[in-house]
C-alpha cells in the first residue's frame, strides 16, 4: 500500500521574542493512499501545526516530509505554492470562499494558479463539480447568497478541482449544525470511497467517527493512532483499502471522465 | 514640431507597451476583469482614491491647452511680423516743453540718409531686403464714398516681407514705382467699403479712387488679414485691412514731404521721410547683431525719434515664457500626481489589510507571491489608468467648455489641445499606479499564508 504522505521525525518550533514554542516534537506518520484520517487533540497539541505542514503552508524546522515521492520539507516558497496548486485540496472551517466571485469562479481559482488556460472545458469541469456537490442550480450565486452548508460544499468542490492527491480539511464542520455536518461528512466519505485521501482536523468525537483512522495528539507528539473499525459513513460494509478504481492522481487538471458514485 | 510628434509616438508606445500584454494574453485580460470587479465592490472608495489622479491629469490637459492656445496666438503674431525681420520705425518724439517753440510741422524720423547708411549693410550680404514705407492717415474716396484709412507708400517687396495675400489682382511692381504710376492696392475692409457692388478691378472702375488731389486705379485687393496684436507696448496694434498701398515714389511725388493730418479739429503737419523700414536679414543668427548695428547708426540722431524692433527677441521671449509655463505645469502635475499616488497607496494598503484573508485563501490554493503582487499591482494600475482616462475626459471637456462659456460672455479664451499632454499624463498615471501600487502589492505578497488565513 503506497504511502501518499510520509512524515519522518518532524519538528516545528516557533520562536517568539525570547522563548521557543515547540509545536511539533518529532512526529512520525504515514498516510496510505485512500485513507481517511482524523487528527484530534486539545488546542495547543500541535494538530493544526501538523496540518499546516502537511498542507505545505508551513515548513518544518527539521525532519522530512514526503508527499508522494517528493520531499517537500526543504522546498522554496514558490515550489510549495506549486505543490499546493497541483497536489493538495483545502477545506476550511470558515469555508474561505471569495465573496466577489460566483460559485463556479470560486471553484476555478486553484486552476488559475496552476497557470493553465481557463477554457470552456475547464469551466464544464467546474460545473460538473458544482453538480457533484449538489449546487448545479446555484452556479452564478455569490457565497453570501448561500447557506453555510452550501458554502462548504462549494469549498469541497473547489478542493477537488485540481484532482488533488490529498484533501486537507481543517474542522470542516466546525461552523455547521449537526444535520448539515452529517451531510458534509457523508460527502467526504463518498469522496474517500472513491479513493481520495483525506486528512481532517477535528475536535469533535462524533465527527472523528466518520474517519477510518483517528490520530490523537498531545504536546506536539502523537498520543494514539487507532483504526476505526466501523466508520460511520460506510454503514455495515466498509470497503477495503485501497480501492480498485483508484486512478493515479496526475497534475493534469481536466479529467476525461470523473464520475461520482 | 519634431519633438511634438516624438512625444506622441513615445507616449503612445509606452501606453501600448503596457496595455498590449494585458490585452492579448488570456491571463492578462482575466486579471484586468478581476481587478475591475474588485474595484467595483468599492466603487465610491475607488473613485475617491483616484480623485487626485483625475484632478491632476485633468488640470494638466486643460492648463496645457489654454497655455498652448494663448502661446499660439502670441507666436502667430510674431511670426506674422517675420522672425528674420528687423523693423525700424519713426517715432514722434515727445514735445520738448522747455523750448516752448512748438513747431507747426513736426519733422522727425528716419531719413533717406539713414536709409542709405543702413543700405551699406546690404553690400555685406547680411541684409537681403529693405522695404521702406511711409504711412499716414488719409481719406480714401470713391465717388461719394469715404473710408478713413491709411496710405502706405512702399515698394513691391513689402508684400513678401509682411506676408500679404492677394484676393485679386496684383501687388505693386518695380515699374509702378519707377514710373510713379497712380495705382493702388486696397486692403480688404477698404475694398468692401468702397466697392460694395462692383469689382474694384473691372475696367469701368479705373481711376475712381481719390487720394488727396489725384485719382488712382485699383490693381489689387488684399485678402482679409488678422490684425497684429499690440505686442510690446511700443507698437500699436495694426489693422492692415484699412490700408491702401501705393508706390513709394508716387507718395513722394503726389503728397510732397509734408502731410497734413486733420485730427479732432486741429491740423498737424508731419514731415517724415520713412515711417518704417523693414529689413530682412539673411540668417536668423545675424538678426540680433544686425539690430545692434542699426541702433548704433541711429543713435546719431539728436533725438530719440526712432525705434528698432526685433521680432525674434519677442519670439524667443515668448518661447521662454512658454517653457517656463510648461515647467510650472510639470511641477503642478507632478505634485498632484504624487498626491494622487499617495492616495492610491494609502487605499491600497488599507485594501491589503482588509483583504488579508483573501490573500491567505489565494496563497493556500496555490497562488505564488508573484501572483499576489501582480494582482494588487494590476488593481492599482487599472485604478490609476481609469483615473487618468477620466482625468483626460475632464480636462478635454474643460478645454472645450470653458472657451465656449467665455465666448458666451463675449470673451475669447484661445485653447488648443496639446495632444502629447494627453498621452503623457495617461502614461504618467499608469506609472504612478505602478510606483505607488508596488509597495502595497509587495506587502500583500509577503504575508504569511497561515497568518493571513487566520485573519478576521
Amino acid at each position: 500500500m503506497p504511502a501518499v504522505v510520509r512524515v519522518i521525525d518532524l519538528v516545528k518550533n516557533y520562536y517568539l521574542q525570547s522563548d521557543t514554542v515547540r509545536a511539533l516534537r518529532g512526529v512520525n506518520l504515514e498516510v496510505a493512499e485512500g485513507d481517511f484520517v482524523a487528527l484530534m487533540g486539545p488546542s495547543g497539541s500541535g494538530k493544526s501545526t501538523l496540518l499546516n505542514v502537511l498542507g505545505c503552508l508551513d515548513r518544518p524546522t527539521s525532519g522530512e516530509y514526503y508527499l508522494g515521492e517528493e520531499n517537500v520539507a526543504r522546498m522554496t516558497d514558490d515550489q510549495l505554492s506549486e505543490i499546493r496548486s497541483r497536489y493538495l485540496g483545502f477545506i476550511f472551517q470558515s469555508y474561505n470562499l471569495l465573496p466577489q466571485y460566483t460559485v463556479v469562479e470560486n471553484i476555478e481559482i486553484p486552476l488559475l494558479y496552476q497557470g493553465c488556460k481557463l477554457t470552456e472545458e475547464t469551466r464544464q469541469w467546474c460545473i460538473s463539480l458544482a453538480e457533484l456537490v449538489g449546487l448545479g442550480h446555484r452556479l452564478d450565486h455569490r457565497p453570501l447568497q448561500l447557506s453555510g452548508g452550501q458554502q462548504q460544499r462549494v469549498a469541497i468542490a473547489r478542493s477537488l478541482v485540481n484532482r488533488p492527491q490529498v484533501i486537507l480539511a481543517d474542522e470542516p464542520t466546525g461552523n455547521l449544525d449537526s444535520k448539515t455536518s452529517d451531510e458534509i461528512m457523508m460527502m467526504l466519505t463518498r469522496l474517500n470511497a472513491e479513493g481520495k485521501t483525506i486528512i481532517m482536523v477535528t475536535h469533535e468525537n462524533d465527527i472523528a467517527e466518520w474517519a477510518r483512522r483517528v490520530i490523537r495528539m498531545r504536546d506536539g507528539q502523537i498520543e494514539s493512532d487507532i483504526r476505526n473499525k466501523r466508520p460511520r459513513g460506510f454503514g455495515d460494509s466498509v470497503p477495503e483499502l485501497p480501492l480498485d478504481n483508484l486512478t493515479p492522481t496526475s497534475p493534469v487538471n481536466v479529467p476525461n471522465s470523473y464520475s461520482p458514485g | 514640431m519634431l519633438s511634438y510628434w516624438l512625444e506622441i509616438v513615445l507616449a503612445i508606445g509606452f501606453v501600448t507597451a503596457l496595455i498590449i500584454p494585458v490585452a492579448i494574453s488570456d491571463k492578462g485580460r482575466r486579471s484586468f476583469v478581476l481587478a475591475v470587479r474588485s474595484l467595483w465592490l468599492h466603487k465610491l472608495r475607488a473613485f475617491l482614491s483616484v480623485m487626485g489622479i483625475i484632478i491632476g491629469t485633468g488640470a494638466v490637459i486643460a492648463l496645457m491647452a489654454f497655455g498652448e492656445g494663448s502661446m499660439q496666438d502670441a507666436l502667430d503674431d510674431i511670426k506674422r511680423m517675420g522672425a528674420t525681420n528687423i523693423i525700424i520705425r519713426s517715432v514722434k518724439p515727445p514735445d520738448d516743453g522747455s523750448t516752448a517753440k512748438r513747431s507747426f510741422v513736426a519733422i522727425y524720423g528716419l531719413t533717406r540718409h539713414d536709409y542709405e547708411r543702413i543700405a551699406t549693410l546690404q553690400q555685406s550680404g547680411t541684409i537681403t531686403r529693405m522695404v521702406p514705407m511711409r504711412v499716414f492717415p488719409a481719406e480714401i474716396r470713391r465717388l461719394e464714398k469715404l473710408h478713413n484709412g491709411r496710405i502706405v507708400g512702399t515698394t513691391p517687396e513689402y508684400a513678401d516681407v509682411n506676408q500679404l495675400e492677394l484676393a485679386a489682382g496684383r501687388f505693386l511692381t518695380d515699374e509702378d514705382c519707377l514710373e510713379m504710376r497712380n495705382v493702388v492696392v486696397l486692403g480688404a475692409a477698404v475694398a468692401r467699403d468702397l466697392f460694395p457692388f462692383s469689382d474694384p478691378l473691372s475696367p469701368e472702375n479705373r481711376g475712381t479712387i481719390r487720394l488727396g488731389q489725384y485719382f488712382y486705379t485699383v490693381i489689387g485687393v488684399l485678402r482679409d488679414r488678422m490684425p497684429t496684436g499690440g505686442t510690446g507696448g511700443s507698437q500699436a496694434a495694426e489693422d492692415y485691412n484699412h490700408d491702401v498701398y501705393i508706390p513709394l515714389e508716387t507718395t513722394r511725388a503726389r503728397f510732397g514731404r509734408t502731410v497734413f493730418i486733420r485730427q479732432s479739429g486741429s491740423r498737424m503737419g508731419e514731415q517724415v521721410e520713412f515711417s518704417q523700414i523693414t529689413l530682412t536679414v539673411s540668417d536668423i543668427d545675424k538678426v540680433r547683431p544686425t539690430g545692434e548695428v542699426i541702433r548704433e547708426i541711429l543713435r546719431q540722431h539728436p533725438r530719440q525719434d526712432w525705434a528698432v524692433t526685433v521680432p525674434l527677441d519677442r519670439l524667443e521671449e515668448a518661447e521662454r515664457t512658454k517653457k517656463r509655463f510648461q515647467m510650472l505645469l510639470v511641477l503642478i502635475a507632478s505634485i498632484s500626481l504624487v498626491v494622487g499616488g499617495i492616495g492610491i497607496m494609502n487605499i491600497m494598503l488599507a485594501t491589503v489589510t482588509e483583504r488579508t484573508r483573501e490573500i491567505g485563501i489565494r496563497r493556500a490554493l496555490g497562488a505564488k507571491r508573484r501572483d499576489i503582487t501582480m494582482q494588487f499591482l494590476i488593481e492599482a494600475v487599472v485604478q490609476t489608468s481609469l483615473g487618468g482616462i477620466l482625468g483626460a475626459v475632464v480636462g478635454l471637456s474643460i478645454t472645450f467648455l470653458v472657451p465656449w462659456l467665455a465666448s458666451l460672455l463675449g470673451e475669447t479664451l484661445p485653447a488648443k489641445v496639446h495632444v502629447p499632454s494627453i498621452f503623457l499624463s495617461l502614461a504618467v498615471s499608469v506609472t504612478v499606479g505602478v510606483l505607488f501600487g508596488w509597495y502595497p502589492a509587495r506587502r500583500a505578497s509577503l504575508l504569511d499564508p497561515i497568518e493571513a488565513l487566520r485573519h478576521e
